[in-house]
């Protein structure tokens, strides 16, 4: 049994550990300074980098987490606290069917929704394709964890006199912060490396841009760009790019969880 | 200072389940009352509708009069403010686990808006004093969680957290059920001095803890409230035939 368990283990790891070794080999002879501080460079020109791509990931996650992780936490409140009806039951069903639309056909509505009324593409219009992506998966999960969490802590804190809105908050979903996090964790992972939602979103740039209503450039966009293009000092770069974008998000992954543990162990 | 608390025909309900009939009742301030009865008597019911858990049960409700010192149970008084002056124990102890035993103790306080940083730190003494845990805890208060004290120590904890919000009245639904001879016996000391300046009701399915710690014994079966008097009176002459058959052991 015990063997079975440990091969299992293997075989799942095994596709993370082979990607992650071909990336390191086939990506990390092109990362250096210039890659992780430059722009990228006319083709022809060697040199340049993905700096602007980097940033620009960072910006649209940022507003992707912004929207996606309050409104997903809320609508996981909502199911699990007073959605156990059916009400509850039709938000639990569009949910789910949300979760399993293409991310393209996501692209599309935070086109319809937010590129065509500002008349171009933008970070934010990337960042609200993203975040209606996190929303479900955050969602269900919250709601899940919240459920975990035994009536007795909550019947604890109304016979002290704590209201329920005060409940919800500073008990119920105190008590599931960690695995809420998971959760918001497992979203944003999933999230980081979608290309399709951005295509005709954040649309790409080959130069700085500050601005959240401009187009952005994002690591996903410049590798997918890159790997179609002929060129073999892009094809290099999109590999560092590759190798960039994952180690970003176990980064932000493993940062998150690491303050959360000790934000949660001395949390007065 | 406790108060003594009113019930004037209450009837409770699970949807259309009728749990309670007609209870009429008087609790005495600064005396500890016991309710006993079978399993599924109804007498974690009747305490529920004390301090409006019942409520929060989805299809429950109450009908009747509640009187709490002054205060109108069911009429005119809401059940957050209700239950900051009615205090309740749990039959499992229900620590917050990701709280502190500092925080656990001053949750009540802190999260009805008290800041007073001073004042709680007395408060939180003074209420880990009152449940004989002071002297376990005072060490480590911010450091270990409530959720690693012990079984008895946690439900003394929970009796900590119901006294700081400094209440009138103190509802144990069988605090002791889970819990080994010794640290019964602490809860049961507890309860004793308790009286000095609460009003008691406690469930219990230990006839001789309601013996040992009640000046006044309610006997539950199916839903309705067979006999109320004196402890003593209670177990050695009931005037009912079915108490005098619970408290002997012929059934139940």
């Amino acid at each position: 049994m015990t063997t079975l368990a440990v091969l299992t283990v293997v075989l799942v790891l095994l596709p993370l550990g082979a990607i992650f070794a071909y990336l390191i080999y086939k990506g990390a002879g092109s990362i250096n300074w210039a890659f992780l501080t430059q722009t990228p460079k006319p083709v022809g020109e060697p040199g340049g980098g993905m700096a602007n791509a980097i940033v620009g990931s960072m910006v649209i996650l940022g507003i992707a987490s912004l929207l996606g992780v309050p409104l997903g936490i809320g609508a996981g409140i909502y199911l699990s606290e007073f959605g156990r009806n059916r009400y509850g039951d039709i938000v639990r069903f569009v949910s789910d069917v949300l979760n399993g639309v293409p991310s393209i056909v996501i692209g599309i509505v935070a086109y319809g929704l937010v590129v065509l009324r500002q008349g171009h593409f933008s970070a934010l219009a990337g960042g609200v394709a993203l975040a209606i992506m996190m929303v479900p998966t955050i969602a269900r999960t919250t709601e899940q964890m919240l459920l975990l969490v035994p009536q007795a802590i909550r019947e604890a804190a109304y016979g002290l006199g704590i209201p329920r809105w005060r409940t919800t908050l500073s008990i119920t979903l105190r008590t599931a912060t960690s695995g809420v996090i998971t959760g918001v964790m497992l979203a944003f992972a999933r999230v980081a490396g979608e290309t399709a939602p951005l295509l005709f979103t954040a649309f790409g740039n080959q130069y700085w841009n500050w601005k959240s209503d401009q187009p952005t450039a994002a690591l996903s966009l410049q590798i997918f760009t890159y790997a179609i293009s002929p060129f073999d000092e892009w094809h290099r770069q999109a590999w560092a790019g590759a190798l960039v974008l994952i180690i970003l998000i176990v980064g932000a992954v493993a940062a998150v969880r690491f303050a959360v543990r000790h934000g949660t162990l001395a949390g007065a | 200072m406790g108060v003594g608390i009113t019930v004037e025909h209450v009837n409770a309900f699970y949807g259309k389940t009728q749990a309670l009939f007609d209870i009429n009742l008087v609790f005495q301030a600064n005396h500890a009352t016991a309710l006993i009865g079978p399993s599924g008597c109804g007498k974690s019911t009747f305490i529920r509708c004390l301090n409006r858990m019942h409520e929060t049960i989805p299809d429950a409700r109450v009908e009747g009069t509640v009187r709490i010192g002054d205060l109108s149970v069911y009429n005119g008084t809401s059940a957050t403010q209700l239950r900051r002056r009615v205090g309740m124990v749990f039959q499992k102890a229900n620590p917050f686990p990701t709280m502190s035993i500092y925080d656990n103790v001053a949750s009540g306080l802190k999260l009805n808006g008290f800041r007073n940083r001073k004042q709680l730190d007395e408060v939180v003494e003074r209420s880990l004093n009152s449940a004989a845990l002071w002297d376990e805890v005072k060490d480590h208060l911010h450091k270990k969680s409530g959720a690693s004290l012990s079984g008895g120590q946690q439900q003394r904890l929970c009796i900590a957290r119901a006294l700081a919000v400094q209440p009138e009245v103190l509802l144990m639904d069988e605090p002791c059920s889970a819990l080994d001879p010794i640290s019964t016996g602490k809860i049961e000391d507890l309860i004793f001095q308790l009286k000095e300046q609460y009003t008691i009701v406690i469930v219990t399915h230990n006839m001789q803890q309601a013996a040992r710690v009640a000046e006044f014994t309610g006997f539950f079966l199916l839903g309705k409230m067979i006999e109320f008097d004196k402890t003593e009176k209670v177990f050695r002459k009931p005037s009912d035939k079915r108490t005098e058959d619970y408290v002997t052991g012929r059934f139940g």
